[in-house]
């Protein structure tokens, strides 16, 4: 990431007729190319809206939103749709259609020819993890989760360079949706997409973006930045609430064992417990914890030792900025 | 002398003449409509708990039934008229074919609507299955056991004024011989009619569904 | 009885000229042929645009109450003087008029129904991948719908086809004169001819849409699934 800004949101103020707040309020994010990231909050803090903003499914009040360096209000409706991707959480397949059909639905509208449509569907359904015997049955027969992978394949069909995604996962059960997080972070590692997402899963939120963009109730901005910012340094009592305890427990897993300073091998290490570099340190943590002793050692991927890590060493990660 | 004049489709003096036939004709059709509709209902009620009780039986009996409703009436009454005859029961053996189709659909599916966690619950309680079919299933399915009642009703009691070109009294009557002299005063009362009686007996069973199941229009209190 | 029907069935005079049962038969089917289609252009339009708007519950409520309400002959009946005043004559007019009248409602109704009841996640996913309205529409509404528009359709066809032959009583010339004239002939062959011929239209016209609602809707399972006996 680090490229330019693909989403810019300035002063973007929505008001819903017949109501006395603000859904959104003043809200200004730039979204870096490249970048995925979690629109977080209670309900009545505007998420929806702010996603729904950015498609034109809704219009603000007042502000403006560019894509690219364009005011969205200058494509119409439809044109900008069709090359923004778009995933929500009862993923709305439609019934009528197979599942084929239904990830061909972009590029039919943007009239590619057969051969392609077909190329691109395989090429998607293996991108997306799946199986391709399901392509010519109807949604109905699918899965909660294989109906949100079909989504997130529809919603790439014709390589638009930006995803929306509205509380994706919140419908399927918590080992789907750890599996369906894994993959969209494996799958983001490959396509690059600036991705907004929107969810009321702080968890969620930390494990996925790059940047996490807390809102309160009314659509105001609590705290913009990137997941561990928020949880070494919440600006508000609001943001502190909303992470909630143990936020240094949840940078942990954020961080890696690499991040950590290590001490020398002890003289013998018969015992010690033993975790990868690449771990989360968290994991390490846990190894000092659950086994009771004050060092583990930590080795590369290759289990060669590096070094040896203890509970000073976990806590000054936590205290250092950047990689150690 | 009637039938030829142009400038009146209703002649209320013909009405007022007439009153003691148009009372006549309205206990007629209701008599007819009322028999059809608790007949039907009771053989449906009957057929409903073979299809609740043996699956397989659904199909055969929902898809005779649907034979049956698909008939058009006038044709269902001719195919009775040389077995039967000219009577209350060829009117009546047609009208409660029609019911059929209705109740049978709207009971089962009513039953089979109930929801699971409910069944379960009561099952858990140890209502035994005739109890909970009593007291849980029924009573439960009740809203839509009346909206067959109701489309039954108002169904058979269009259904009656075509037994009048039977010669089974009723609206129909007034129609059959308006249509015959020419005389739109006979169909207009006639016509009318029925349309008032089909709409007064469904706010009836509108008004008994209100009494019946109370509980479809709790909504939740607003907390504290 | 059913040996005087096959008796007059088998003549063929019966079948051919003006009141034969060729001739009848055509003309019945082309009338509801030509209703239901001009049914269908006043009533599915409205529906589906109300149903996109998600508007007008009421009425779509009220045009089945009052459609079930109305019987099928008194409408016909009170058309026959109405025509005859407006010169339209007896027979073919006044049956087209009520039967149309007749038709409406549940179509109207059934394509109402089946365009707002299309799960809203899926017009807004269709919208937010850039379809048009009309796209929405045709290529989205209509066949998620499809199951009841057709149902709607179905059931005002069938209706069509039935009060038809009521069409006799005003003069129409289709298969319900078989069955005036058996009643008033008392002529069980003639009344069995016209009862069957119009059963039969019935029955083979619902068993066609039934194909027909299958072929285009291959995504729908069965309409009522018993609930599984749980023998605990």
């Amino acid at each position: 990431m680090g490229g330019s800004t693909a989403i810019r949101l300035r002063d973007v103020t929505k008001r819903f007729a017949g109501s006395p707040i603000d859904a959104v309020h003043e809200l200004s994010l730039d979204l870096p190319e490249g970048s995925l990231t979690a629109l977080v909050g209670p309900s009545g803090c505007g998420k929806t809206t702010t996603l729904r903003m950015i498609n034109r499914l809704e219009e603000p009040t007042s502000g403006t939103i560019e894509l690219f360096g364009t005011d969205i209000r200058q494509t119409p409706r439809h044109e900008l749709r069709r090359g923004i991707g778009y995933v929500i959480q009862q993923a709305g397949l439609f019934p009528h259609r197979t599942i084929a059909a239904n990830i061909a639905t972009v590029p039919k509208l943007l009239g590619w020819d057969k051969a392609r449509i077909r190329a691109r569907v395989d090429e998607l359904v293996e991108l997306v993890g799946l199986d391709a015997s399901l392509l010519q049955r109807y949604p109905a027969a699918l899965s909660g989760g294989q109906q949100q992978r079909v989504g997130v394949a529809r919603a790439l069909a014709a390589d638009p360079p930006v995803l929306l995604m509205d509380e994706p996962y919140s419908a399927v059960d918590p080992i789907v949706r750890l599996r369906l997080q894994d993959d969209l972070i494996a799958l983001q590692r490959r396509v690059r997409k600036t991705i907004v997402f929107v969810t009321h899963d702080i968890d969620e939120a930390i494990k996925l973006a790059d940047r996490v963009a807390l809102l309160d109730v009314g659509g105001v901005l609590a705290q913009f930045g990137a997941p561990d910012e928020l949880l070494r340094a919440p600006a508000s009592p609001f943001v502190e609430r909303f992470l909630g305890k143990e936020r240094a427990l949840r940078r942990l897993a954020l961080k890696r064992v690499a991040d950590a300073p290590l001490g020398a091998l002890p003289a013998s290490s018969d015992g010690l417990p033993t975790v990868r570099q690449s771990a989360p340190l968290r994991e390490a943590l846990d190894a000092l914890v659950a086994q009771g002793v004050a060092t583990v050692i930590v080795t590369d991927d290759h289990d060669a030792a590096l070094g040896a890590l203890d509970v000073v060493g976990v806590a000054a990660a936590l205290h250092e900025r950047g990689a150690g | 002398m009637i039938a030829t004049d142009k400038d009146s489709f209703i002649w209320w003096d013909w009405v007022g003449r007439h009153t003691a036939q148009i009372q006549s004709a309205t206990y007629e059709h209701l008599r007819l409509t009322l028999l059809a509709v608790a007949i039907g209902f009771a053989v449906s009620l009957v057929l409903s708990a073979v299809c609740l009780r043996f699956r397989w039986t659904f199909t055969p009996i929902a898809g005779f039934a649907g034979l049956l409703y698909t008939i058009p009436s006038l044709a269902l009454f001719a195919f009775l008229l040389p077995i039967t005859g000219f009577n209350t029961l060829t009117a009546e053996i047609g009208l409660v074919s029609y019911t059929l189709a209705i109740f049978v659909r709207n009971i089962v599916a009513g039953v089979e609507s109930v929801s699971p966690a409910v069944i379960d619950a009561a099952d858990g309680m140890g209502l035994t299955r005739l109890r909970r079919l009593a007291t849980v299933d029924v009573p439960l399915a009740a809203p839509a056991i009346v909206a067959a009642l109701r489309i039954a009703t108002v169904t058979t009691v269009g259904l009656v004024t075509v037994t009048g070109l039977i010669g089974q009294g009723g609206y129909g009557s007034f129609i059959e011989s308006g249509l015959s002299r020419n005389f739109s005063t006979e169909i207009v009362v006639g016509g009318g009619l029925s349309i008032v009686m089909a709409v007064a007996l469904d706010a009836v069973l509108v008004g008994v569904e209100r009494i019946a199941t109370p509980w479809t229009r709790a909504r939740p209190r607003r907390g504290t | 009885m059913f040996r005087a029907f096959v008796d007059y069935v088998t003549v063929a005079s019966h079948w051919s000229g003006t009141s034969g049962i060729a001739h009848r038969t055509e003309e019945h089917l082309r009338l509801s042929g030509a209703v239901v289609l001009a049914a269908a252009v006043i009533a599915l339009p409205p529906a589906f645009w109300l149903g996109r708007a998600r508007r007008g519950g009421f009425l779509a409520q009220s045009v089945v109450n009052v459609g079930r309400a109305v019987p099928s002959l008194a409408i016909l009946a009170l058309l026959f003087p109405i025509s005859l005043r407006f010169g339209f004559g007896l027979g073919f007019w006044p049956t087209f008029a009520a039967l149309v009248i007749l038709a409406i409602p549940p179509m109207f109704t059934n394509a109402y129904t089946g365009i707002r009841s299309v799960d809203p996640s899926v017009v807004d996913a269709s919208q937010g991948m850039g379809m048009r309205p009309f796209e929405v529409l045709t290529r989205v509404e209509i066949p998620s719908g499809l199951t009841l528009i057709m149902t709607g359709v179905r059931i005002a066809t069938l209706q069509v086809i039935a009060t038809a032959t009521l069409g006799a009583y005003v003069g129409f010339n289709g298969l319900g004169s078989f069955i005036n004239e058996g009643f008033r002939q008392r002529d069980d062959a003639k009344l069995l001819t016209g009862a069957v011929a119009v059963a039969l239209c019935a029955l083979v016209v619902d068993l066609v849409f039934g194909v027909v609602a299958r072929r285009v809707t291959p995504w729908r399972a069965p309409e009522i699934n018993l609930r599984k006996e749980s023998e605990s």
